[in-house]
């Protein structure tokens, strides 16, 4: 595939690498420092990197904004806890359940939404999210609405245990690096070529041949299969699958990252991850009134950053 | 299963319904005629009922509580258009989305700034606080008092959008934009009434909805949502497709909520019912929606030929 044009997104390693080095000593760093229990934190900011990510294939590169996200999200965390609660404890086998049961999910709910344009997709992915929600809420075998607690973390064999903060974060932060890389290799794919060409021009895809549809169903699989992914590490890491988890506020919540770090940057969103869940540990440390400055923040950047933040350091080029 | 029954479950549900007309008139015309996504509509409708409560208190008159949050309401809907949201009319929807949950979480934190974090009480009008009967059913008068309030908004708001000189101004804006524009529309005073009127409408299910449900922070999200699902289903843009939508919605989540676990409970073990029968009603309104999509897929009262 040829770089330079405006469909491939390069990595700018001289921006990524150290950044990467960076998270792969932060444990060290942390420990140097006196702060390890900001590995919790960051954890979760990983967990939501590739939540995010994976939803901007579907709303940057694929133009489907999808407000019903959290279903998938929601699925894994519930897929993992309730097989851990029916005997099957393995990382192994219960995350990967996960990511299948989250993209048959995302199969049967793309099969109908993708029918669907524009604001109507935003409004009809949302109701398959609330439905989904429902039917957890209503499951009291697992927990209904008080969630479903994990007897204990999922088992990884070779002697780790993910209730060491520190394997936990390097197996999320192992797992983020993995899918984020496949993701882009699908952005830069043949497929993604053709995703971004549905994005720009969908009718006139669709004359030159391509199956749009099915493309499109693809990605939606893709997107909520990852997203799956990030709900079983999730769940593991709150020792809980809640009904929040799936809730539009969910959704609402990994939409906004996309779209403070940048639709139309592959990284964007992971960066709006953890621009967004730093001002939220920051600011809340500061003031009981966090959401109003969060707030505040958001208003600001649409006013003076119009791209996502990731516009910001880097103008005009595409981390 | 007896008529009463039936009655009062139809009532609950039409008073349901044009609470939820009166925010999605507001918020349907906001998005059809600005194209604008407000997430933050719904903490109007939370400031009306926060102002009505705290006026009501303060004078004793639910009355004059409810007035101070009309005029309030209105005039920090019609400050907010004017200063911030009428910078975004010609944004892409998604940075109004990030602008407006902004927005949201502001107003929600501003309100627990000023009034504290406990929910507060709205007091019924005394006058009203009884129940009343009507052959063989006695019903609440203040829900009564709702439905009628709702009917004569929307014979109002009917008045207003298809009678009156500003009506044909917000429908031209509504069906096309820049027509409208160059046929001479002061289009942004237009906006800024328009945002004033939804900001009002907002205010008077706040300061109907308080006596029923707690003033709370958050109150305006979860029927931000259903607000949402009616103009979908109704159509955007169009105030008559918010009003069958609205009345659609109530019914269906009023009827689903009584009848549905009854029924099952009619078919299925006890345990079994008892656990599917209210999920299955809080999915009805999205199964509702999901339906219409399928079908109708500009809504049922399309405003744009």
């Amino acid at each position: 595939m040829a770089a330079g044009t405006p469909l491939h997104h390069a990595v700018r390693w001289a921006l990524v690498g150290p950044a990467l080095v960076l998270l792969a000593l932060l444990p060290v760093l942390l420990t140097a420092i006196d702060q390890p229990f900001y590995l919790v934190p960051a954890t979760r900011i990983l967990i939501y990197a590739i939540a995010a990510t994976s939803l901007n294939l579907l709303v940057g590169f694929g133009g489907m904004v999808s407000f019903g996200h959290a279903a998938f999200f929601g699925t894994g965390a519930y897929v993992t806890g309730i097989a851990a609660m029916h005997g099957l404890q393995s990382a192994w086998l219960a995350w990967p359940l996960a990511m299948v049961v989250a993209g048959v999910a995302a199969f049967a709910i793309g099969l109908v939404s993708l029918r669907t344009r524009g604001v109507y997709f935003i409004m009809i992915t949302l109701a398959f999210a609330q439905m989904m929600y429902y039917v957890f809420v209503s499951m009291k075998t697992y927990g209904g609405e008080d969630g479903l607690a994990l007897e204990s973390r999922s088992a990884l064999g070779f002697g780790l245990s993910l209730k060491s903060d520190t394997t936990f974060y390097y197996v999320t932060l192992v797992l983020a690096v993995l899918s984020i890389a496949v993701l882009w290799r699908v952005v830069n794919s043949r497929f993604g070529r053709t995703l971004q060409g549905i994005r720009e021009n969908e009718i006139r895809m669709e004359a030159v041949g391509f199956p749009v549809f099915r493309h499109k169903l693809a990605a939606f699989v893709i997107a909520g299969a990852v997203a799956g992914l990030a709900g079983a590490l999730a769940a593991n890491q709150t020792d809980m699958a809640s009904p929040a988890f799936l809730n539009w506020h969910q959704s609402g919540m990994l939409l906004i990252m996309v779209i403070l770090g940048g639709v139309h940057s592959f990284l964007g969103p992971a960066i709006g991850a953890a621009v967004l869940l730093l001002l939220e540990e920051f600011v809340g440390d500061m003031t009981t009134h966090w959401q109003f400055y969060v707030g505040a923040v958001l208003v600001a950047v649409v006013l003076f950053a119009p791209n996502g933040i990731a516009t910001l350091a880097v103008r005009r080029s595409r981390v | 299963m007896d008529a009463i029954l039936l009655v009062e479950q139809a009532l609950n549900g039409l008073q349901f319904g044009l609470m939820l007309f009166l925010l999605a008139a507001g918020l349907t015309l906001v998005f059809g005629i600005m194209d604008m996504i407000n997430l933050a509509h719904g903490s109007l409708y939370m400031v009306g009922a926060y102002l009505a409560a705290t006026v009501a208190t303060a004078t004793g008159s639910f009355l004059v509580g409810a007035a101070a949050a009309v005029v309030g309401t209105a005039v920090v809907g019609m400050l907010l258009e004017v200063t911030l949201l009428r910078r975004l009319y010609k944004r892409d929807h998604l940075h109004q989305v990030l602008a407006t949950f902004g927005l949201l979480l502001m107003a929600n934190e501003a309100v627990r700034m000023i009034w504290g974090p406990e929910a507060l009480s709205l007091p019924m009008p005394e006058a009203l606080a009884g129940p009343v009967e009507i052959g063989g059913l006695v019903y609440p008068a203040f829900r009564l008092m709702i439905i009628a309030v709702g009917i004569v908004v929307a014979v109002l708001l009917y008045v207003l959008v298809a009678h009156t000189r500003l009506g044909m101004l917000v429908r031209a804006g509504a069906s096309n934009r820049e027509m409208a524009r160059a046929m001479g529309v002061r289009v942004s005073t237009v906006f800024t009434l328009v945002f004033g009127i939804g900001a009002a409408l907002c205010a008077v299910a706040g300061a109907m909805l308080g006596p029923l449900l707690a003033v709370q922070v958050g109150m305006g999200e979860s029927i931000l949502i259903l607000a949402f699902v009616v103009i979908v289903i109704g159509g955007i843009g169009s105030v008559r497709g918010a009003f069958v939508g609205a009345v659609l919605v109530g019914m269906v989540d009023t009827f689903g909520r009584t009848l549905l676990p009854m029924s099952l409970r009619a078919v299925l073990p006890p345990q079994i019912a008892g656990n599917l029968g209210p999920a299955l009603a809080s999915i009805l309104i999205y199964v509702l929606m999901a339906g219409v999509l399928f079908w109708r897929p500009q809504g049922l009262f399309p405003a744009r030929g």
